[in-house]
């Protein structure tokens, strides 16, 4: 059970405090409800490279970093498809320290040219390093594109192309900035030795005089159900084939998430998983496999992929796993193996929990999905999912008439 | 409210830290459990360590191939049979190969534990590495390693190790698909048989362990035929090359070069270690250190760059590791050399050190942070000879350095000419 106190500064910031006293850290934790979905399709990867700049100065602060190691603390920040989350670490005593710098970039940035002009070269270099300089790493551009025809999950939160990073101007940072980046669009979750009363003071004191801005209400085109199959075939200097499939799947918040995230347990989870006992081990046609989703706010993607074994045909593979698909489709899986993928969801959950860290993200991953309350309640949803569940949503998602399949063959 | 001027801050110098005491108890033949008992939630971690890294092996790849294939059958389960039995009870058992240890790693839920510890004395006891188990790790491990040689950072970490320790050194050493190739059953039983069955072997224990975990873990393993003498003595020469810089072309198309700038250097035992973890943390150890500040911060040639003293038990390195833009690889060696020799001409400003050093604090006490990490700090000592005067002496250093020590010690060891130079594209 995690505890923790909610309330609403009047210019709409959410405020979460989660109090630890065995730790002598804290934690803040600030999530921009803004993600790379958020983006026009002309200016993809504009998410991230924003994190990037929120750390090159604010609006009385020439540098972020600086004063927060001096303060013992360290932070970073990360980027997805769906939101921003920024987040530091430092000896309680000095949370104040957090407070300033936190509330200083979220009223204003210095919106330096210096900055923006180095963090795109940053940027890119990160795409190369991740996406263009590493074997298969074009995989998953390759797949969203196939996937998605309307909703902005088509392109990878790093950016469709390289040149949409390059030409990124100052005029759409400022508009980035006082569209997504206002109170009113943000969550901040305070945690570890700290007093709620404490926090409350100094949450008003730095965050309060704040202009609220404009809640941002998000319209995005949703992706149509999909229809009839579709197949892609690539062929790049990789050294073995790669086979990756895909199926549409439910929003985060609905029944048919929790469903599909077990059944990816009893698929790819682990060596005991159906996937990797038939494919890897019995019938050696793969290296490796894995069955994923993304954890996606909106509707999202559960895939199947792995690297074939040298000589396999990519029919053969595809056959392969196809039959597996259709196993657990036809039979019900038996109470041990869904018992087993509970086990390891309860597990999973206790982990998480472990680090003040991990706790002040879930809160403020929960606050976003509309109700922090989640953190403390969301394995109820997963015990109560049933065998003829698993069957009926398994029919219903690996249909081939909603599948996107990618051939990635070595040249 | 004036939002130019920082709030007050209590100098992370000025903070005491603590590391908190483990338990110690022993097995009936001899094991000793280190246990620390925190945290909040009902987790437990069990780590066994065995003296069984690739030191002590006599043909490569050998001891990473029986630490992996202890999950590959027993003389009573086949592989599923034994991953399922774990991944029922939503137990992760892990098993890694380092140079001079190799450990089984179990982390559950407290109330499970009971179910788990008897499957892990059976891969101790009873693993019979099936032929045909041997033969698709080897066929996927080659393919892997084909994956891997790919990448130029992959390549760029085996050249340089081979260049500061030498290809016959355990820390220089790499695989080919060759070495999976020459593997043969026998070995890795009695690799396995020495250095498992009957090697030394010690337990570590952290998380919210149940009121009778030494009973329970005696019952277990306290019968195990486990060496009680110190094990078996190995000794490497270092070998390291004569030329000093290397570029090469891995990927003509590559659009990055993986940079690697190294030297040989001492172990944690040696007194000038822990004020180089301060220079090197000045150098390059974190986000504002100076290879940050300018070869990523001013220049935007590279998304990171790292220096860090390798975590070796006996010889070590100093290495600077960057991946950056084609284009730019010769200049950002040229900047790299260029932070050396001002930490050699220039004392470091007060105001920088103080950043450091309260850095380094604050980053240590987060690092202490739950059971788990306190444990790992434990194992590191304990494995290195180490005692809980070194925390607190390294802690000292870092408090009182001064410009001038750091200084001399720049002038000491960052010397260019005693660096090995690596460039893949």
């Amino acid at each position: 059970m995690i505890l923790y106190e909610r309330f609403v500064l009047d210019n709409g910031l959410r405020v979460l405090v989660h109090e630890d006293h065995s730790t002598p850290m804290a934690v803040v934790n600030i999530l921009y409800d803004v993600g790379a979905r958020d983006e026009n399709p002309e200016q993809t990867g504009f998410a991230h490279l924003f994190e990037h700049l929120m750390f090159g100065g604010s609006i009385h602060i020439p540098d972020y970093d600086e004063p927060l190691q001096r303060a013992g603390g360290e932070n970073n920040a990360y980027t997805t498809n769906d939101l921003t989350n920024y987040y530091c670490q430092l000896p309680a005593q000095n949370i104040e320290t957090a407070f300033w710098l936190e509330s200083d970039r979220m009223m204003g940035l210095a919106f330096s040219e210096k900055s923006l002009a180095v963090q795109k070269k940053v940027v890119c270099e990160e795409f190369r390093e991740h996406y263009i300089n590493k074997p298969y790493g074009d995989v998953w551009h390759i797949m969203r594109d196939l996937a998605y025809t309307q909703h902005p999950y088509r392109w990878m939160t790093i950016g469709k192309e390289l040149s949409h990073v390059e030409n990124a101007k100052m005029d759409d940072v400022k508009h980035f900035f006082f569209k997504h980046y206002r109170p009113v669009n943000a969550i901040l979750v305070v945690a570890g030795n700290v007093k709620v009363d404490q926090i409350k003071r100094l949450a008003e004191k730095w965050f309060g005089p704040i202009p609220m801005g404009d809640k941002y209400h998000r319209h995005l085109p949703a992706e149509p159900r999909q229809l009839a199959a579709r197949k892609k075939e690539v062929y790049a200097d990789v050294p073995f084939d790669a086979f990756i499939k895909t199926w549409h799947m439910d929003a985060r918040l609905e029944k048919g998430y929790y469903v599909m995230d077990l059944a990816s347990e009893i698929l790819g989870g682990g060596g005991s998983s159906r996937l990797y006992q038939s494919l890897v081990k019995e019938k050696q046609l793969f290296t490796g496999v894995d069955c994923h989703h993304f954890g996606s706010i909106d509707n999202g993607l559960m895939a199947i992929e792995g690297k074939l074994v040298k000589g396999v045909s990519m029919e053969a593979a595809s056959q392969a796993v196809n039959e597996e698909i259709e196993k657990i489709q036809a039979s019900m899986v038996s109470e041990i193996e869904l018992q087993k993928v509970k086990n390891k969801t309860e597990s999973v959950i206790a982990f998480e929990d472990m680090g003040v860290m991990s706790r002040a993200n879930s809160l403020a991953m929960y606050e976003l999905l509309g109700d922090a309350e989640l953190m403390n309640t969301e394995l109820d949803r997963y015990q109560e999912i049933t065998g003829e569940d698993v069957q009926q949503y398994c029919r219903e998602v690996f249909r081939e008439d909603n599948s996107n399949t990618l051939f990635y063959f070595s040249k | 409210m004036n939002r130019k001027s920082a709030p007050e801050i209590l100098d992370a110098v000025d903070m005491q830290l603590r590391l908190p005491p483990y338990q110690l108890y022993t097995l009936d033949n001899g094991v000793p459990v280190y246990s620390i008992d925190a945290g909040a939630q009902d987790v437990l971690l069990i780590e066994w360590v065995f003296e069984a890294g690739n030191w002590y092996e006599e043909k490569n790849i050998v001891a990473a191939t029986t630490n992996f294939m202890l999950k590959n059958g027993t003389r009573q389960k086949k592989a599923f049979g034994i991953n399922e039995h774990f991944e029922f009870y939503g137990a992760y058992l892990n098993r890694s190969c380092y140079n001079e240890t190799a450990t089984i790693t179990l982390h559950c839920l407290k109330k499970h534990v009971s179910e788990l510890l008897p499957v892990v004395a059976e891969l101790i006891m009873e693993s019979i590495f099936p032929e045909e188990e041997l033969a698709i790790y080897q066929q996927n491990q080659k393919q892997r390693l084909e994956v891997n040689l790919k990448k130029c950072d992959f390549i760029a970490n085996r050249l340089i190790d081979e260049y500061i320790y030498g290809f016959h050194h355990p820390y220089g050493k790499y695989t080919s698909t060759l070495d999976y190739d020459q593997l043969q059953r026998e070995e890795l039983v009695a690799f396995y048989e020495q250095f498992y069955t009957r090697g030394k072997c010690l337990v570590f224990v952290a998380g919210k362990p149940p009121a009778d975990m030494d009973q329970q873990l005696n019952r277990v393993f306290g019968n195990l035929p486990f060496r009680k003498d110190p094990g078996v003595e190995k000794t490497y020469l270092v070998n390291p090359a004569t030329e000093k810089k290397y570029q090469i072309i891995n990927d003509e198309a590559g659009v990055q070069g993986a940079i690697r700038i190294g030297r040989p250097f001492i172990n944690r035992h040696h007194p000038d270690f822990s004020k180089a973890q301060v220079l090197n943390n000045i150098l390059g150890g974190f986000f504002g250190s100076r290879l940050m500040s300018n070869i990523r911060e001013d220049k935007g040639y590279t998304y990171g760059i790292h220096s860090y003293l390798q975590n070796h038990v006996h010889d070590s390195a100093w290495m600077i590791s960057t991946e950056a833009g084609r284009d730019v690889c010769e200049a950002t060696i040229g900047e790299v050399y260029k932070e050396m020799a001002i930490l050699c001409r220039e004392p470091v400003e007060p105001d920088e050190l103080d950043l450091v050093r309260n850095y380094m604090i604050g980053s240590l006490l987060g690092d202490l942070d739950g059971p788990f990490q306190i444990i790992a700090r434990w194992k590191s000592y304990i494995l290195n000879n180490l005692t809980e005067d070194y925390f607190y002496q390294s802690i000292e250093t870092v408090k009182s350095v001064s410009p001038e020590e750091l200084q001399a010690l720049a002038q000491q060891y960052l010397n260019p000419d005693d660096f090995y130079e690596l460039l893949v594209i």
